[in-house]
Formats: structure tokens, sequence, C-alpha cells
């Protein structure tokens, strides 16, 4: 394998061959540091990375690059998420070099949620550049040693570089081609937006295969294990980008409430099993929203433990 | 055109609460077209503002005038004569109005009645929708036509966001996704490969983010030709 | 037919309702009168085709103005009924002054008394 990007253990992971095995985690609203920790522990061991969200859905927490800091002291590894929507391209860069001295080696690069849907919806949006924009600022930032307005940088940040890709949203067709220009600008890797319809996947998937674009760049599969179908209606109704087939929703449905957690882990198992054997599939990215203490549980039984030590 | 809504009655109201003899002026340029500046709307506000003061038993006197339009020095200086006659002025033009009014006649008070939007024209008769954002570096050409910077809740570049749905944008069910329309036109066109690749970085210096523009035309500048 | 109806009512023609304005409406609250309304043909029996059809707009918007400033929008109204149905003419006569009864003057003073 040619010389690592950032020497991220993901990127080591991904290198090396293995299936990758990703995490989640949302900062609090708020500076409570235990509560953070204690959600760490529960993915400590279990994952490669772990995705520290930055003000999702528009809701202000800690920052994610605090956070990120936070979980490289207590030994995990993070995936420090920027968003476009909170700023600039002054406030990225430095961000960008501040979350290098920090330790910090994975970034994913999103548009980020509208404003309206969070708790501040009077704010203003930046959106200087763009997500696409942002992967192609990084790499150069890396690779050139360069800011974007062509200065050079003493010791530029190593990253390994994320992307999001949402095979669900319209129009259907171009999103395989919105991936190709993701990785044109420079994703090393991609994170899927959760994929609860199967059939529309598989289709997506053959797409990217077809298109050579699995060879080019690492694509992590993303699961949401489902709670009970309370939280599968939910997701399909309100929130944006969210493909949930009936189907699901009856599987969740058909059995005792009580039992609606174990049915929707069960779907996440049979997912991640089909995802391993999947072509152009390099990973998968466990999104367990507000469920970080069943990873554990859900790790084991996807037989993705241990993660390799590379 | 530029767009722009009434404020409330209320808000209005407020404004000129302590003054018993007004002028609201009107301008013939876009708010007239929007409806919501013009002679018309002008008495109708004129009217409706001294039932108010006559049911509070506080009667006012308004006057009216329509400009040819506030954002013309030789048009505003029409009033000179009257303007100081008033104890406040009310502009119904968009926020130009009111402020080429402040700088001529320094010595009254004006106020906006109005909350100007956008830039954007009638897509039906009472509906008036967004079209550009004067963001001074057109290049609607590379997009089919459709603007992205005004039409896309996130200004994107390289669109459409994960948040795109049958034509929708994440933001609410009543706003199209301008970055579908223009995937869509460019794929019926068979112009796919112009979506190809990284649409540059923009320089916002010719937005208002280069703090206030000023156009010149150096020709005009020296007299009339 | 000889039909009566009250004496508070100031009879104002025109061509079509699709005559009236938004500010004849307003004027007459504003001079003063305790109600206002507009009495035009049948739905989609307009000889000019929609002008009753217009005229209730500007009664709604007025009474949206009216709700506005804090005024009952009942003083403003638009009735819809054909030139043969005189008995009907004295009827809505008769209804709205006595809900303007009802409501009480108006709570602006006319500026003639002024």
């Amino acid at each position: 394998m040619s010389e690592l990007k950032s020497g991220s253990n993901l990127e080591k992971v991904l290198t090396a061959g293995h299936f990758a095995f990703t995490g989640e985690c949302g900062p609090p609203k708020g500076a409570n540091v235990e509560h953070l920790i204690e959600k760490f522990q529960y993915l400590k061991g279990n994952v490669d990375a772990v995705n520290i969200t930055d003000n999702q859905t528009a809701v202000v927490r800690m920052s994610s690059l605090a956070a990120s800091k936070l979980m490289i002291d207590e030994g995990l590894e993070p995936n420090f998420q920027m968003v476009c929507r909170d700023r600039n391209r002054l406030a990225m860069m430095s961000d960008i070099l501040g979350a290098h001295a920090l330790g910090i080696r994975n970034m994913l690069c999103l548009s980020g949620d509208h404003q309206t849907f969070g708790n501040h919806p009077q704010a203003k949006n930046v959106h200087d550049i763009d997500s696409m924009q942002l992967i192609a600022l990084v790499k150069k930032m890396r690779d050139e040693g360069k800011f974007m307005n062509d200065e050079d940088i003493d010791v530029p940040p190593k990253m390994f570089i994320g992307a999001a890709c949402n095979p669900f949203a319209d129009p259907y067709e171009y999103r395989v081609y919105r991936l190709a220009n993701k990785i044109t600008a420079g994703a090393d890797f991609i994170q899927t937006q959760c994929i609860f319809n199967m059939d529309k996947f598989r289709d997506f998937m053959k797409k990217v295969v077809d298109m050579g674009l699995h060879e080019k760049c690492y694509i992590l599969a993303g699961v949401t294990p489902m709670k009970n179908a309370g939280m599968a209606n939910f997701m399909s109704k309100y929130v944006p980008g969210m493909d949930i087939p009936d189907s699901l929703i009856n599987r969740l449905k058909s059995v005792d409430k009580r039992d609606q957690a174990e049915e929707g882990i069960k779907f996440a198992l049979e997912q991640i099993e089909e995802f391993k054997e999947m072509e152009g599939v390099a990973g998968v990215h466990m999104m367990a929203i507000e469920w970080e203490h069943r990873v554990p549980e859900i790790a084991e039984r996807a037989k993705v433990l241990p993660r390799p030590v590379v | 055109m530029i767009v722009a809504d009434r404020k409330s009655l209320q808000e209005i109201l407020a404004m000129v609460k302590d003054d018993k003899k007004i002028l609201i002026v009107g301008c013939k340029g876009c708010v007239t077209v929007c409806n919501v500046g013009g002679l018309k709307e002008v008495e109708i506000l004129a009217s409706s503002m001294k039932i108010a003061r006559k049911k509070e038993g506080n009667p006012i006197d308004i006057d009216i005038n329509v400009l040819e339009r506030q954002c013309d020095n030789e048009y505003v200086a029409e009033i000179s004569e009257s303007v100081n006659d008033y104890d406040a002025v009310i502009s119904l033009a968009c926020g130009v109005g009111p402020q080429f009014l402040s700088e001529m006649y320094k010595d009254q008070t004006f106020y906006p009645g109005v909350n100007t939007t956008f830039f954007g024209g009638a897509t039906q008769h009472g509906v008036w929708e967004e079209r550009c954002a004067g963001c001074g570096t057109c290049a609607i050409h590379n997009f089919g036509g459709l603007c992205p910077i005004a039409r896309c809740a996130k200004s994107l570049m390289n669109g459409p966001c994960g948040g795109s749905s049958n034509g929708v944008c994440e933001i609410n069910k009543d706003t199209d996704c301008i970055w579908d329309a223009i995937v869509r036109k460019k794929m019926e066109a068979g112009e796919l490969e112009d979506l190809m690749g990284v649409k540059g970085i923009k320089d916002w210096r010719t937005a208002r983010h280069g703090g206030p523009r000023r156009s010149i035309r150096e020709e005009l500048v020296q007299g009339n030709i | 037919m000889r039909l009566s109806y009250p004496a508070d009512i100031k009879v104002i023609q025109v061509p079509c309702t699709g005559r009236v304005d938004i500010l004849h409406l307003l004027n007459a609250i504003e001079d003063g009168a305790d109600g206002v309304y507009v009495a035009g043909c049948l739905e989609g029996e307009c000889h000019y085709i929609e002008g009753n059809l217009k005229a209730r707009r500007k009664v709604n918007y007025v009474k949206k103005t009216l709700t506005e400033l804090g005024i009952e929008p009942e003083r403003v109204e638009m009735y819809n009924l054909s030139s043969a149905q005189g008995a009907r003419f004295a009827e809505i006569a008769i209804e709205m002054v006595e809900k303007i009864k009802a409501l009480g003057p108006s709570p602006i003073k006319s500026s003639h008394a002024a």
C-alpha cells in the first residue's frame, strides 16, 4: 500500500483491507464532560473511529472539535465532523489546523442540516463554501500544503478525508454522479446516510461498482438500528432524506412492543451481514442514535469484534 | 423587481403615534408593480390609519404623494417645498426610498412602511418569488439558467444536498429544490458533463460581503451621452 | 311590491359591484358609517363575469383591515341577490340594520361631526 495520507487508525484499517466498523457520538447539549466520556466507553474497542457530530440537526451542542479532543484523551479515535453552515473559510481552515494540532486525523465534510430544523432558526447561516469545496480544501491543505489562497502552510494538516452520501435523496439518477464528484474533490472515504431501503441501496451500489468508484474510495454503509416502530415512523415522516420502506415499519409493528428493539437490531444485523459480502462496501458506519450503550452488543452479534489492531 | 411586504398597521401606527400630521409617500417603481407601495396602497394605508386614529379619539392628518421613483434624487426633490410641513413621513418604497429621502431632507424623520424582501417576480397573480441574490457575479448560465445562490437554501454550488426529496427542499414543502431542477434540466438536455467535477469556490467580494457596493459608469458620470 | 326597508340605509348605485373599491368601503367607515354592505348579483350571474366575486374579495380585505384595527369586521358585508329579488333586498336591509344596531355605533366619530 502506498504512503498513508493521515495515518489514522481508520485509514490503516481500511488500507489493510479490513471491514471497517465506525460509530457515532453526539456531544452533549451542555458542558457535561462526564456523560460524554461515559458514552465513549461503550464505543471504545468496539469501533475503528467515532464520528463526532457538529451541531447535528442544527441544534447547538458542545463543539465537535472540543469533543473530538476529549475523545482522543480517552483513547478513542474521532472522526471530526465539520459542517459548512456554521463556519466561513477562515474558521474552517483554522479549525482544520487546530484539529490536526490536537491529534485529529479523520474529518467528515458536510453541508449541514438547515438551521430551520434546529433550536436557533433565527440564525444567519454561512455556506461560504459547500461540502464539495470543503473536501477539496482539506485535500489541498493536506496534499499541496497550501491554504485556499495558495499561501504555504508551514506544517500541513494531515487528514483522512470523509464525505457523506445519501443514495435515497433525489434526483436518484444523479446521486452516483454526485458521489463521483466528491471522490474527484478528494474524499478518501464515504459514509452513507442510514440505509433502510435495501433494494434501492443494492441498485445504487451496482451503479457505484459499474463506475469503478469503489476502487477510488472506501464506502461505509450507514446503519441505524430502529428502537421501535414509532422511531421508524417518525424518521420516515420528519427526517429529511430518509427512505424507510413500509415493509420495515410493518416488520417492527408485527412483534410485541417489548420486542421491537430486538427486531430492529436483528434487521441491522442482517444488513451488516449483507454489507460484508456486498461488492464495493468497505465497512459499516453504525449510527446508534442515543443508543451508544447497545453498540457493544450489536458489534458482538455482528461478529465484527475484536476490531483489528493495525 | 424589488419585492416588499407592507408592515402591519400596528407597527406603522406605533411609529407615528405622537404625530398629528404626516405624509405618506409612495413610489411608482417596483413597489407599485408588486402592489405594496403605489397610489392605491398609499390611499388604503392613509384611510386605514385615519380610521385607527379616529377610533382612538386622536385624529391624524395625512397627505399623500406618489413619486416617480424614490431612488433618484431628481424625483425625491419634488417634495422639497412641503416635506417639512409634516411631523413625519412614511415611505412605502423599498428600503432605498426612505434613505434617499433621509439623505436629502436631514431635518425630517422618514419611516419605512414596508419590509423589503428580495429581487424576484410574480409567479402568479399575488405570489412573488425570489430569483436573484444580487451576489455581483452572475453565473446562472452554468446552472441551466437557474440560480443556486438565490434559490438553494444553502446556496450550494455543488448540489443537491441529501435533503432534496421529490423536487422539494428539506426546509419546507413549499420550497422547490432548485438543484433538483438544475440536475433534471441538464440530464434531459444530455449535458450532465457540465455538472461533473467541483464547481469553483465563490468570490463573495462582489456580494455584500465585500462591503457596500457601488456601480460607476464613467461615460455617464462625465455627462449625458 | 311596495316593500319597505329601513331608512337607515343610504343606497349608492354602481353599474356593477366590480366598481366598488376597497377605498369606497374604507372611506365610508372613516367618515363615520356604522356599517357598509355591498349588494351584488348572484355568484355566477355577473354580467361582467366576476365583478361580484372581486367585490367579495375586497370586502374580505376590508374585514381583515378592520380586525387588525380592533373594529368589528361584521360592519362590512357582502350579499348576493338578483335584481328580481325585491323581497330579499328588503330582508337583507333589515338584517344588516339589525346586526349593526346590535353592534352599536361605530367607534369612529364622523369627521363631519368633529
